[in-house]
């Protein structure tokens, strides 16, 4: 199911975060079916697709939290599919989850300093977590109950990136926040990378992945049915790939034949 | 003035009550247990600190400091094997799984000690002292001592959820279980942590009420249980210090029920305890309505 | 490349539901034989066999009563001896007052039924653990206010009145008797309460209490019944209790032990099936029988061996003889038989204690 990467993607690059064949079963449920991806040092990669797509579900395994009925997850070449979630946490895969999932009993530097209890070396601290969101320095004793959606979602920012993590999973990052907010929250993605960091985000927001993205993914039921580069794929395909229209012409990118 | 003397009497037997219902109170925040053997592992201290004493004739509170961690480990231990299984399958399997602990324990202690009663430090001036003040009043100075050692206790423990670093750990995993295992925290290991800490406080509940009463196999449950239970509800879930106002409560209720009629004692703490559960379930402390 | 092509749908084959299959004929037979020859008991053994069994028969009913609560319902209560007391004691004062203790069994039993509606009240609001430990500071509330009369024996008890004119042998036959149909209505009972609505709604709370909330089921009512039977089933035995013992006493028929024996009883042979208690029963009385001589140990055993069996073995031992040989003596839920032939038929519902269907 891995297609050729399209242009400006080093075809051989090795991948630091890798997804082979899985299978995800919610009970009875084949939530994914099959999913393989590469996501190579230092870059965006976006898994689109609708509700109920396994978006959710894919970035959820890989973090740890199901177990996949099949297939491997392998990081740095090393497989981590057996592995419990905290212990791929302190491997360098840390997951932002959908809905923030902040410690409503804690203050804002309490979830932070949570964040930073296993985290590996890095640049990442919680002083420049301060820097980068000037507001969290002042607010940092309040109980993150009190701070708006968008301000829940940096402080759930950073409460990832002070583990350092290799890879950052975002799930959902626009869900309930004002389009003004996720412009912002998507801006900062360019500081993140900065340091290092691979980001493999899902999103709902078609053109803000496309925006974001050097490589998307597309999802329908479990399945992979659309990846490449944004600049490769065309609204209809996506569109296509979205909804999962049959009779659309398949996808081809360029360096390949069409095959369905 | 009698009444003044059963005020006092019930205030800081109220201290006793609130050892007594922290651990409970703790494994309950933090992993959603109630641990139904609760009172009979506070029992199970009594008589390792009676063992330890007849063995090795250290002074009876140096004891403390064997027992204490003894059963600090034990329940780490008891938390990631038994109690994690039980939590692993359903909250109906933990209840199972205590209550059957409760029961085997109690049994287990009647077989080997028999259902005589045992003294912790009978005959000591710390246990059998008193200082008065005015000539109704009588303060035993070991009520007094167990009242100072449950505010130790609860603002240590309050310091070290708040300040520490598993303190905090404790927190987040109560807050939300799966957040803090993408922190990378291991959050059974937490738990034990949790645990530990609570049958620490269970041993002092325990060694307290074998100094200040008398202890048989079925007091961890007719008394312990019971009375940790009701000053938790009546202080109200979530707040340590209102497990002491809640045990301070049960305390003077019990001793106005006492003075109205000697046998009643306990009967008037439970009725309080009714009241409580019918006009106010969320306790005297909490802001939340129970959920 | 490709885009998605579903076909996950099988088509649909032409099915049956039938409420259960050709076992019931032969159950039905089966424990009407079984009955009616353990009716003829009192004629044919010992009299000490059938004080053994009149036990059996009180343990029974109890664990009958807690699997309803706890294996059906969700309701783990600890204080269920408040009802075994409160049934004795509904019998003491009757017989005091000149009734018969016989006559006095079935008013005992609604009498229990009644105060299980104030018990309820204070503490359904309650969830799970603390449900559990408000019941049994309920049952010790109850135990230290009738302890307050000295009418009916205050804190030592007293021996129960009226049974003065019975031979003894008479005596034996008649407790026997009670006994035997109070079990046999308390499992009667319950087969026909879950058999019915009050069963679809409690098993559809238990696989998934909000969609089961959503879907209009009156959870609290059904919790509520199951709550009220039980009482009225655990007062019927203490009434047997009362009866059996020829003397009530507070710490005796209040004793948290009663729903320590109930519940373990009822874990060991298998929590939410109904054939569990019967079972459950039985390894009850084998090991109180052959450890009768060691104090407290049969209950240390049985303690152990419950929670290894709730750790390891959730569904007991009929789950474990369910599981081989497929075999429910009282059946409560569904079967859907496919009419593509020599296909074995699936379950539709979840068999009451297995949970989703495995394909």
């Amino acid at each position: 199911m891995t297609a050729p990467a399209g242009a400006g993607r080093p075809a051989d690059g090795a991948p630091l975060l890798e997804v082979r064949d899985l299978v995800v079963h919610h009970g009875q449920l084949r939530a994914l079916d099959g999913i393989s991806l590469r996501v190579l040092p230092g870059e965006v990669y976006a898994i689109i697709g609708a509700n109920g797509a396994g978006k959710s579900t894919l970035l959820r395994t890989i973090a740890g939290l199901h177990h996949p009925t099949a297939g491997s997850i392998l990081l740095d070449g090393k497989d981590v599919t057996r592995l419990r979630t905290e212990r791929r946490a302190t491997r360098g895969i840390v997951l932002v989850p959908e809905g923030r999932r902040l410690f409503g009993s804690l203050s804002v530097q309490e979830n932070l300093q949570v964040g930073a209890t296993y985290a590996r070396p890095g640049p990442w601290t919680i002083e420049r977590v301060y820097e980068m969101f000037d507001w969290m320095r002042e607010r940092r004793s309040q109980r993150t109950g009190q701070l708006s959606g968008g301000e829940q979602q940096a402080v759930a920012i950073g409460r990832a990136l002070v583990a350092n993590p290799r890879v950052l999973l975002l799930d959902e990052l626009s869900l309930g926040l004002a389009p003004v907010v996720v412009q912002r929250v998507y801006g900062m993605l360019p500081q993140i990378l900065a340091t290092g960091l691979t980001v493999l985000l899902v999103e709902q927001d078609v053109s803000q992945a496309l925006r974001a993205a050097a490589h998307i993914q597309c999802l329908l039921e479990g399945r992979t049915t659309l990846e490449g580069s944004p600049a490769d794929v065309t609204a209809e395909q996506v569109e296509a790939a979205y909804f999962g229209l049959a009779g659309a012409a398949p996808a081809s990118l360029p360096g390949e034949g069409s095959q369905p | 003035m009698a009444w003044v003397n059963a005020i006092i009497q019930g205030v800081l037997t109220g201290g006793l009550y609130a050892l007594f219902a922290c651990g409970l109170s703790l494994m309950f925040g933090v992993m959603k247990v109630v641990n139904l053997a609760h009172g009979d592992l506070a029992v199970v201290a009594g008589y390792i600190a009676i063992g330890v004493i007849t063995v090795t004739h250290v002074p009876v509170l140096w004891s403390v400091l064997i027992v204490v961690p003894v059963m600090a480990v034990l329940g780490y231990v008891l938390q990631r094997t038994v109690i994690q299984g039980a939590l692993d399958r359903s909250v109906l399997t933990t209840l199972l799984v205590t209550f059957g602990l409760s029961v085997v324990i109690e049994n287990g202690l009647l077989q080997f000690f028999t259902a005589n009663t045992r003294g912790i430090g009978a005959g000591l001036p710390l246990v059998t002292g008193s200082f008065s003040i005015g000539s109704q009043i009588q303060i035993a100075y070991l009520l007094v001592v167990i009242f100072a050692v449950a505010v130790v206790v609860l603002l240590g423990l309050q310091y070290f959820l708040s300040a520490s670093k598993y303190g905090r750990l404790i927190r987040a995993v109560a807050d939300d279980r799966e957040a803090a295992q993408l922190a990378g925290a291991d959050y059974r290991h937490v738990f034990g942590i949790a645990a530990a800490l609570a049958f620490g406080t269970v041993a002092l509940a325990g060694i307290g009420y074998g100094m200040y009463s008398q202890l048989d196999p079925t007091a961890g449950t007719d008394t312990i249980l019971l009375f940790a239970f009701a000053a938790v509800v009546i202080g109200g879930l979530g707040s340590l210090w209102g497990t002491l106002l809640g045990g301070v409560v049960l305390g003077v209720a019990q001793q106005i029920g006492a003075q109205i009629n000697i046998s009643d004692e306990v009967l008037a703490g439970y009725i309080v305890f009714l009241a409580v559960l019918v006009l106010r379930p969320q306790g005297l402390t909490s802001r939340r309505t129970q959920s | 490349m490709s885009l998605a092509t579903e076909s996950t749908a099988r088509p649909a084959a032409g099915f049956r539901v039938t409420r259960s299959r050709r076992n019931v004929t032969w159950t039905g037979a089966g424990a009407l034989i079984v009955v009616v020859v353990l009716a003829l008991f009192p004629y044919i053994v010992y009299s000490g066999t059938t004080t053994i069994m009149v036990q059996a028969f009180i343990v029974l009913t109890l664990a009958s009563m807690w699997n309803l609560l706890a294996g059906y319902a969700g309701l783990v209560s600890v204080g269920q001896q408040a009802f075994v007391g409160l049934g004795a004691y509904f019998v003491l004062i009757l017989a005091i007052h000149g009734a018969s203790p016989f006559a006095a069994l079935p008013v005992a039993a609604v009498g229990c039924g009644v105060a299980a509606l104030p018990m309820w009240w204070l503490v359904s609001r309650l969830r799970s653990g603390y449900f559990a430990i408000a019941t049994w500071v309920l049952a010790a509330t109850i135990m230290l206010i009738i302890e307050r009369f000295s009418s009916i024996g205050g804190g030592t008890g007293m021996p129960l009145p009226g049974v003065a004119g019975l031979s003894p042998a008479v005596l034996t036959a008649y407790t026997y008797w009670a006994g035997l149909a109070v079990a046999v209505l308390a499992l009667a009972a319950s087969y026909l309460l879950l058999r019915g609505r009050l069963g679809l709604v409690l098993t559809a709370v238990r696989d998934d209490e909000v969609a089961a909330r959503s879907s209009g089921a009156r959870v609290g009512l059904a919790r509520l019944l199951v709550f009220v039977v039980a009482g009225a089933g655990c007062g019927a035995a203490g009434a047997i209790l009362a009866i059996s013992q020829l003397q009530v006493q507070p710490s005796a028929v209040f004793s948290v032990q009663w729903t320590a024996e109930m519940a373990f009883a009822t874990i060991i042979g298998g929590l939410g099936t109904i054939e569990g208690p019967i079972i459950g029963t039985a390894v009850y009385m084998v090991l109180q029988q052959t450890l009768a001589a060691y104090n407290a140990w049969y209950l240390i055993i049985l303690g152990l061996v419950a929670i290894v069996v709730a750790l390891f073995a959730r569904r007991g031992l009929w789950g474990l003889i369910d599981d081989r040989i497929n075999l429910r003596l009282f059946p409560v839920g569904y079967w859907l038989r496919l009419d593509s032939g020599g296909e074995r038929p699936r379950r539709l519902l979840a068999r009451l204690g297995k949970g989703v269907p495995e394909a």
